[in-house]
């Protein structure tokens, strides 16, 4: 087949099985539009903002296990796209990005929109190429796509030049079957000898605790960690990345741990005798204070990065592999064991962790007449049966989605947690939609997180996307206003957002319907009328309370066992 | 307790390839203290020597950060194997007869050779391991005009070497 450069990459998005393309064009893109326009399989979606296109291949990713996809122009339309490139890159998303280039013969001359942009997206993917000749693009692709999604997952661009785009220019085109790099060989199967190491300290372990994260989701091992959570009997608590993989409404799992986990989670992590990490990679907001991390415990470390293990804290058994055959590997040796494991067997553990449940961690205030923005996302989770895709911004909302909404089943919760992006939710949503167009989806965002990537709501129009966003409108930048409380004596410097536009018109100025809530007892009405427009994509405003804090909340530099508690939490401060 | 390490790698020869080693110290705040790099016999691979310091932590993750570059093919450190460092210094000094005298002395132990004399200036060459060069310049001291080194690369002696 012979095909000009700009058909070859076209033809190789059909060939790598894309459904959807997430772009805006320009110039150096023009001879790819112009492919795409001539064709019906690969499905292009014009969003209105580059940062739009990469948080919303982005969303679909995280909730469909398959890569995104981007393309964009040159120069602006490539730094447009670099905070959701940065941002799949910390949560270890796949994703191919496309760029446009200036034509070879002006590469270097500050060429009209010419920016460096493999240059400048280096530190933030797993890798990128410039394409120097036409005969390499399919290739290129092939490469892009292997390399984003095998190994530790994450973003790839393909940065291309206009001329060997051009539509006169043909070449004959293969996509290649198969690709190997000699210099990439990324590791599957752990060391037998290392998961035999894990199995004997978890025979001995008296307060164990399985530490599980985002690696669980993106290597698809919810089953297996099931498995072995429930085989073990061991209690469970997950990364903000994690959740949903171990069911949120199991009794064993224990909430999230970290900066704002549960009291009982982050107690027995400082208590513990075993932690099993597995796929996460002790961020600083899960270890809080590194050198007071799990004071008592051996650490076992499964992990498909070399890199990840030991970073940050120092582990006894690292195990190096993807997480599914490796706990594959874990469980047959369990079995062969013939031991009991049960809740009995660590009988006392399981009565201490009880005890610190009675702290009630997650209580919070309920008798007033505000909205408080928990109350909000529990009855979100009623009104959707805890089924929903829910995206979130970054903020409090983010934090009290991840407290209030258990998660049963992976890829449920589509959050930026590694660089902490405000604006990714609701382009997020829109990917979700596409993925699983017949799912309920849900933005839980704030008014300060929603006004970033706002444009969004017009392509969602256009593509017929219907979303229900929840913006938990506390008139703050909640999460900034928190830690000023807290550490700067309430001197509330910009963190006030004032002359807030009215959500609801804005809108329906876009064509959606707007509802906004100021009472209580509004809250679940509201949420069952929006969910009952299946389609329609609805925008609530809750007006909540304004000065609610995020609790348990470990501060920045204290350890796991010194947590500020919620005033009406039945435990004050520090219980150790 | 922070040392000194030799790391030596085989690199894909490609445009770009030795920035995103560059690039990754300077995001990750490690030390490099010199660094060096051309084309091997094969010409697809290219071979860089650095020379960095850090705690064995620290060491640690530079390796397996250099070892996660797509573009880097195979890594070793050299420090942890039998092997053999050199670095080649030139130096420029203004001719005197004290002074061919002096380095007629030094090279006695260094090896150290006037490679060329040209209006009244000597350009003086040594090849060496890092201290002995440390050495030599700093027995020259003040009188040094121009100093370029090519910082060090290094071989494992014996059976072990670096190749795919
Ligand atoms: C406002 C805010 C507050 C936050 N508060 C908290 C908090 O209280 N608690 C919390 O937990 N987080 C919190 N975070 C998130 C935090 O910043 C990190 O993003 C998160 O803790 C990282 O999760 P993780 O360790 O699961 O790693 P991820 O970033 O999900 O990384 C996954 C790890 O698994 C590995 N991996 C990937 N695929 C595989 C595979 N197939 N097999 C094996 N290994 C694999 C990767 O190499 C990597 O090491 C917060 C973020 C924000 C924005
Ligand atoms: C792009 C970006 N800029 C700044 C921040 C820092 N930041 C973190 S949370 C937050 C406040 C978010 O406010 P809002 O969306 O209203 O959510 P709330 O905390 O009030 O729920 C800010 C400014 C960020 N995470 N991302
Ligand atoms: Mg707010």
């Amino acid at each position: 087949m012979e095909l000009s450069g700009g058909e070859i990459v076209i033809q190789s998005l059909k060939d790598e099985g894309v459904e959807y393309v997430f772009g805006y064009p320009g110039g150096c893109v023009l001879h790819i539009y112009d492919a795409i326009f001539k064709q019906d399989d690969v499905k292009h979606v014009l969003v209105r903002h580059e940062q739009g296109a990469t948080h919303a291949a982005d969303g679909y990713a995280r909730s469909s296990g398959k890569p995104g996809v981007v393309l964009v122009t040159s120069g602006p339309g490539a730094t447009n796209a670099i905070t959701g490139i940065a941002t799949a890159y910390m949560d270890s998303i796949p994703m191919v990005v496309i760029t446009g280039q200036v034509p070879r013969p002006v590469i270097g001359t500050d060429a009209f929109q010419e920016v460096d942009t493999v240059g400048i997206t280096r530190p933030c993917v797993k890798h990128n190429f410039l394409v120097k000749d036409i005969s390499d693009i399919a290739e290129t692709m092939k490469k892009a796509f292997y390399l984003a999604t095998t190994g530790r997952p994450g973003p790839v661009v393909v940065d291309i030049p206009k001329d060997i785009t051009d539509p006169n220019i043909k070449v004959s085109y293969q996509y290649p079957e198969e690709v190997s790099m000699r210099s990439y060989h990324p590791t599957v199967s752990g060391n037998i000898g290392q998961t035999r190491k894990a199995i004997k300290l978890i025979k001995e372990a008296k307060r164990p605790v399985i530490y599980s994260g985002g690696g669980v989701v993106l290597g698809e091992a919810s089953e297996e960690l099931k498995q072995l959570g429930r085989t073990l009997g061991f209690p469970v608590t997950q990364t903000l990345m994690g959740l949903g993989a171990f069911p949120g409404t199991d009794p064993q799992f224990i909430g999230m741990l970290g900066m704002h986990g549960t009291y009982e989670a982050n107690m027995a992590m400082h208590d513990s005798d075993l932690i099993i990490a597995i796929g996460a990679r002790f961020d600083d907001r899960v270890t809080g204070k590194v050198a007071d991390f799990c004071p008592h415990a051996k650490i076992i470390h499964i992990d498909v990065d070399p890199a990840s293990i030991s970073k940050t804290i120092t582990v006894d058994v690292p195990i190096v592999g993807q997480v599914k055959p490796i706990l594959l590997d874990m469980l047959a040796q369990l079995q062969s064991l013939g031991e009991t494991f049960d809740r009995a067997r660590i009988g006392a553990w399981w009565d201490q962790i009880d005890q610190w449940r009675e702290a009630d961690c997650l209580a919070y205030e309920k008798d007033t007449d505000t909205i408080k923005p928990q109350f909000v996302i529990e009855q979100l989770y009623n009104v959707t049966n805890g089924e929903a895709f829910v995206t979130s911004d970054v903020g409090q909302h983010q934090m009290f989605a991840a407290q209030y909404y258990p998660f049963d089943k992976p890829r449920r919760w589509i959050n930026s947690g590694g660089l902490g992006t405000m604006g990714f939710g609701l382009p997020a949503a829109m990917g979700v939609k596409f993925a699983h167009p017949e799912a309920d989806v849900a933005c839980v965002t704030g008014e300060g997180s929603i006004q970033m990537c706002l444009q969004e709501l017009s392509t969602m129009l256009q593509y017929d996307t219907p979303v229900k966003v929840i913006n938990l409108n506390n008139g703050y930048l909640g999460m900034v206003r928190q830690w000023q409380e807290f550490t700067y004596k309430s001197r509330y410097s910009h963190s006030y957002l004032e002359a807030l536009p009215d959500f609801k018109k804005l809108a329906e100025a876009y064509g959606h319907v707007g509802m906004q809530i100021t009472k209580k007892e509004d809250v679940e009405p509201a949420l069952r009328e929006a969910f009952s427009m299946k389609d329609r994509t609805v925008f609530l405003d809750f007006l909540t309370d304004t000065k609610e804090n995020v609790y348990p909340m470990i501060e920045a530099g204290k350890a796991h066992n010194d947590m500020v508690m919620a005033p009406s939490s039945k435990y004050k401060r520090i219980l150790a | 307790m922070s040392r000194q390490h030799i790391i030596s790698l085989l690199l894909e020869n490609e445009a770009g390839a030795l920035s995103r080693v560059s690039g990754l110290f300077s995001a990750r705040a490690y030390n490099i203290e010199s660094l060096t790099v051309a084309a091997t016999q094969d010409p697809t691979l290219s071979r860089l020597t650095l020379v960095t310091v850090g705690s064995d932590e620290t060491i640690e993750q530079i390796k397996k950060q250099l070892n996660k570059l797509i573009d880097v093919v195979k890594l070793i450190d050299l420090s942890e194997s039998f092997s053999l460092e050199r670095e080649l210094i030139l130096l420029k000094v203004k001719k005197s007869d004290a002074m061919v005298q002096k380095i007629e002395s030094l090279s006695v132990e260094s090896s150290a050779r006037i490679t060329d004399d040209t209006d009244g200036y000597l350009i003086i060459e040594l090849t060496g391991e890092k201290v002995w060069l440390d050495d030599f310049l700093s027995s020259l001291a003040d009188e040094v005009l121009e100093v370029v080194r090519t910082g060090v690369v290094g071989l494992s002696r014996g059976e072990r070497s670096l190749t795919v």
